[in-house]
């Protein structure tokens, strides 16, 4: 029912859950709460997504902690433990040199959060300023924006990859900076596309007359609106970005020996893949079981976020 | 369509203790309360203050509550045909062709992104498999039988390039060209001047006076509820609190129906303060049948 | 002269398309005056108020106000002046924003300072308590949503106040309340109104004067003593005169069309 002129009585919250669910929060810092609150409530309730969230949490713990979780060095070889299958020594055997592979994993954790973390603070970003602005001015910025992300969508994906890291020369680095530029288009598209569909909005007139300007409307008005199904997008990608790393150094342009990545790992493992398939397999696992961490998550963020949700 | 020109006696639309509720944290609240009626071939007025439950009433006909929203009904049949039980699949052949639904919020119910007259042939071409070219001409005079004028030109703009009024005119259209035997029009003119919105009812009403078409009304002018339709519904609180002729309402016994009818401002008044409602918890105990 | 329109002319598109929805205005609105703006839809009362608040910059003629004459392009300073309010209470708030965070922007834009007071005055003077301060636009029904609405725009502290159909989206005891809360607020700080709506009813409850459009053009001024004898002399504000008494299908057969 529509409470009318009457001001609701606040009345004193009895427990946390209560301060947090109220729909007469106190503050600023109550209502976000009482926000986050409500989106984690309904998080939670999708089961996938918790184990998404779980996966991905694993993920940042072991690769902070690395060093103490790993029994063995990454790089201690020991030529005479060569090709090992699993064991009690070696959980998940050891490689061509010896190494321990579960070790290997661990650090190499590090190497795949930290091409995540790269990519996904670059491309949503560059995308989102490009789309909004593109969209919110429209015209000749419109045009202009939008044909240089079509052509920068029109190149497959690793194809594109490839030649930037040919031509900036094979590391992790030149990889990351390779997969950021070339996935940002999409990023773009959506924000575009969002921004369409709230820039005549009565709120956005509203905003203008209230003398606020193109950069504060843009960032204080149009941004938080883009930003929730861009989150979900970026999600979603991130195992597309673990896979292209791999893809990279799998291929030899990416990491570079004796780096722990799990994309050279697989590369390396892959003349022993019949007899001894542990080496290629277990780094296998994990981006597999990385990537699907991350798409579950997504799926999850979808419901939460989404804002045709509300 | 022979087969649903029955008998005129014979009601369109049977509704028996409709209830619809949405869970909350504190629990199910039930946005409607067991209203019940039947509807024949005539033009059925459901008014009453915001969050009565107008829309959900009208929307759970076609089962177009948002969810996590609950429909349950002990009845609920269009034409014999029990709405609760139909498929999905049935229910999307039913809704459009059979009865079609004007939403509030016609800036909401368009696609920003798509111009009003593609939307419209669309519309029909969902429905019947029309050519594009014989799509278009119907949307045209569609477009002109809802009082736009030069409906080529409005023909190829974007929603934002509409006034409020052509924008609730456009969604008219869209919902009548599939020919429905009920209509269910949800606020459908009160973003319309009162000389258009007169006309656009002329076309609703000849619609039901030729065509046998029936009609719910869902609105906020008490006025104009009472000299277009011809029976009335008031809801309070999801429930039906009174229902009348609508050549009657003013002479509505209720007192929650007097308290809105005090407050609309009247041009032969002077200007002051007009009487605001004040509300008893005895309306929401005390509910009828209609 | 709070606000004077002399032959103002909005045009949409280019060449074959273009539509003139504003052609050759003029009108003037009294300082502290109620001033009603109605006609038939479509025929540019929107246009008009978004010309004078300056959403819309391609216009020709003259807009002034408050004696200033104003270019398509407004000064931040402008705002201050002349504020606007929307039809559709569930569009003009932004949904991720608290009505706090709503209602402090414009603060922080005109760098008013003491931004706590003002909204909590705010916030008392549309008949909202502080309890509804930090909610978010979902939380409320749309009778609060239009307040919050014509809270934002009354924080500046402006002198004229552009409302286009603020009450129509809203229910008739809700409407009342709105229209009993703008006459108040209009009294207490001295407020120049200019009101677009359909509705004569709600013209004649809080104007003094009104303007009937059509088809781009004003037809007539009246007095809202006029409106209440009927006493009309175009054949357009006759025809809405009649148009207000209610559904008859007879009285639609006979509206024509007046170009
Ligand atoms: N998604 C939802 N979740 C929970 N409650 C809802 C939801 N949608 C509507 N309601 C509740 O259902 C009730 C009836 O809403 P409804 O839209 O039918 O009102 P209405 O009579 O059409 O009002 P209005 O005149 O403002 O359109 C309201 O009290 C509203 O709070
Ligand atoms: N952005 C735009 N592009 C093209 N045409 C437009 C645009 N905005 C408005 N128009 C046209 O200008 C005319 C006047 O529109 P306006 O919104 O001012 O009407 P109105 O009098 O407010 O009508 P209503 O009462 O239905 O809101 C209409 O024909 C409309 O289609
Ligand atoms: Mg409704
Ligand atoms: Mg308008």
């Amino acid at each position: 029912m529509t409470a009318r002129t009457d001001t609701p009585s606040a009345p004193r919250p009895a427990g946390w859950r209560d301060w947090l669910t109220t729909d007469t929060p106190q503050s600023r810092a109550q209502a976000r709460l009482g926000r986050a609150w409500a989106g984690w409530t309904a998080f939670r309730r999708n089961r996938l997504a918790v184990a998404g969230l779980l996966i991905v949490l694993a993920l940042v713990i072991v690769a902070a902690l690395a060093p103490v979780l790993a029994p063995h060095h990454p790089y201690a070889q020991d030529l005479n433990n060569r090709l090992m299958p699993p064991s009690a020594a070696h959980w998940l055997g050891t490689d061509a040199f010896g190494r321990d592979i579960l070790s290997r994993l661990i650090h190499g954790a590090r190497l795949t959060l930290m091409i995540v973390a790269l990519v996904a603070a670059t491309a949503p970003l560059a995308g989102l300023v490009i789309g909004t602005a593109a969209g919110y001015f429209g015209g000749w910025v419109d045009t202009v924006l939008m044909r240089i992300t079509d052509i920068a969508l029109a190149f497959p994906k690793l194809i594109l990859a490839l030649a930037f890291v040919a031509a900036l020369g094979p590391g992790i680095e030149n990889a990351v900076i390779a997969i950021a530029i070339t996935s940002w288009p999409p990023y773009a598209r959506i924000a575009r596309a969002e921004t369409l569909t709230v820039r005549r909005a009565d709120f956005i007139s509203a905003a203008r007359l209230q003398g606020a300007s193109s950069l504060r409307i843009i960032l204080g008005h149009i941004m938080p609106l883009c930003i929730a199904s861009l989150i979900v997008r970026t999600t979603l990608d991130m195992a597309g970005v673990i896979l292209t790393a791999a893809g990279l150094g799998f291929l030899g342009l990416g990491a570079q020996p004796p780096l722990p990545e799990w994309g050279a790992m697989i590369a390396s493992g892959r003349q022993y893949v019949l007899e001894q398939w542990w080496v290629a397999a277990m780094p296998g696992l994990a981006i597999f079981i990385v990537s699907l961490g991350f798409n579950l998550l997504g799926d999850g963020l979808r419901d939460v976020l989404d804002p045709k949700g509300d | 369509m022979a087969d649903n020109k029955t008998a005129h006696d014979a009601p369109l639309l049977e509704v028996s203790n409709l209830r619809v509720a949405f869970p909350t944290r504190t629990g199910m609240a039930e946005a409607v309360r067991g209203v019940s009626f039947s509807l024949g071939r005539e033009k059925l007025g459901i008014v009453g203050e915001s969050g009565s439950g107008k829309s959900m009433t009208g929307r759970s006909i076609l089962r177009l509550v948002p969810p996590p929203g609950r429909v349950s009904a002990d009845r609920l049949a269009f034409n014999g045909e029990d709405l609760l039980a139909a498929s999905p699949r049935r229910l999307r052949e039913i809704r459009g062709r059979r009865i079609a639904m004007v939403m509030q919020d016609p800036k909401y119910s368009l696609n920003p992104v798509m111009t009003v007259g593609r939307q419209i042939a669309e519309a029909y071409r969902v429905h019947s498999k029309a050519g594009a070219a014989e799509a278009k001409r119907r949307a045209l005079e569609m477009l002109a039988a809802v009082r736009i004028r030069d409906p080529e030109r409005v023909y190829d703009r974007y929603p934002h390039e509409v006034s409020g009024g052509m924008g609730q005119r456009i969604m008219i259209a869209m919902m009548l060209i599939p020919d429905p035997d009920l209509l269910i029009a949800d606020e459908p003119t009160s973003a319309l001047d009162v000389t258009v919105q007169m006309q656009v009812l002329a076309i609703l009403d000849d619609l039901c006076s030729q065509r046998g078409m029936g009609m719910i009304f869902v609105s906020h002018d008490l006025n104009l509820v009472a000299s277009f339709c011809d029976r009335i519904l008031i809801m309070y609180a999801g429930r039906v609190v009174e229902s009348c002729r609508a050549s009657e309402l003013h002479a509505a016994q209720h007192p929650y129906t007097r308290g809105l009818l005090a407050s609309l401002p009247r041009i032969d008044e002077p200007p002051g303060d007009l009487p605001v409602l004040s509300r008893d918890p005895v309306w929401l105990t005390a509910g009828r049948e209609a | 002269m709070m606000i004077d329109i002399r032959d103002l002319q909005v045009r949409f598109g280019r060449g074959v398309d273009a539509v003139t929805a504003v052609d050759g205005v003029t009108l003037s609105v009294r300082e502290g005056e109620s001033f009603g703006l109605v006609g038939e839809s479509g025929s540019g009362k929107s246009t008009v108020l978004r010309a004078v608040s300056g959403l819309n910059d391609e216009w020709t003629g003259r807009i002034a106000v408050a004696g200033a004459e104003q270019g398509p392009v407004r000064q931040t300073g402008f705002y201050k002046l002349c504020q606007m309010v929307f039809q559709d209470p569930y569009g003009s708030l932004h949904p991720r924003h608290t009505v706090d965070r709503i209602l402090a922007e414009p603060i922080a834009i005109h760098g008013l300072g003491d931004a706590d007071a003002r909204i909590d005055r705010v916030l008392r003077d549309v008949g909202l308590g502080p309890a509804f301060r930090f909610r978010y636009p979902h939380q409320l029904s749309g009778g609060q949503r239009q307040r919050v609405a014509i809270a934002r725009a009354l924080v500046l502290e402006p002198r004229v106040l552009l409302l286009d159909e603020p009450t129509s989206a809203l229910d008739v005891s809700v409407q009342a309340e709105i229209l009993n809360l703008l006459r108040r607020l209009r009294a207490e700080h001295g407020l120049t109104l200019v009101l677009v709506t359909h509705n004569l009813a709600v013209v004649a409850n809080l104007c003094d004067r009104l303007a009937v459009m059509n088809r781009g053009r004003l037809v007539e001024e009246m007095s809202v003593e006029e409106l209440r004898r009927g006493a009309a002399r175009q054949p357009y504000t006759l025809q809405l005169l009649r148009a207000s008494q209610g559904y008859d299908r007879a009285t639609a057969e006979s509206f024509r069309d007046y170009a």
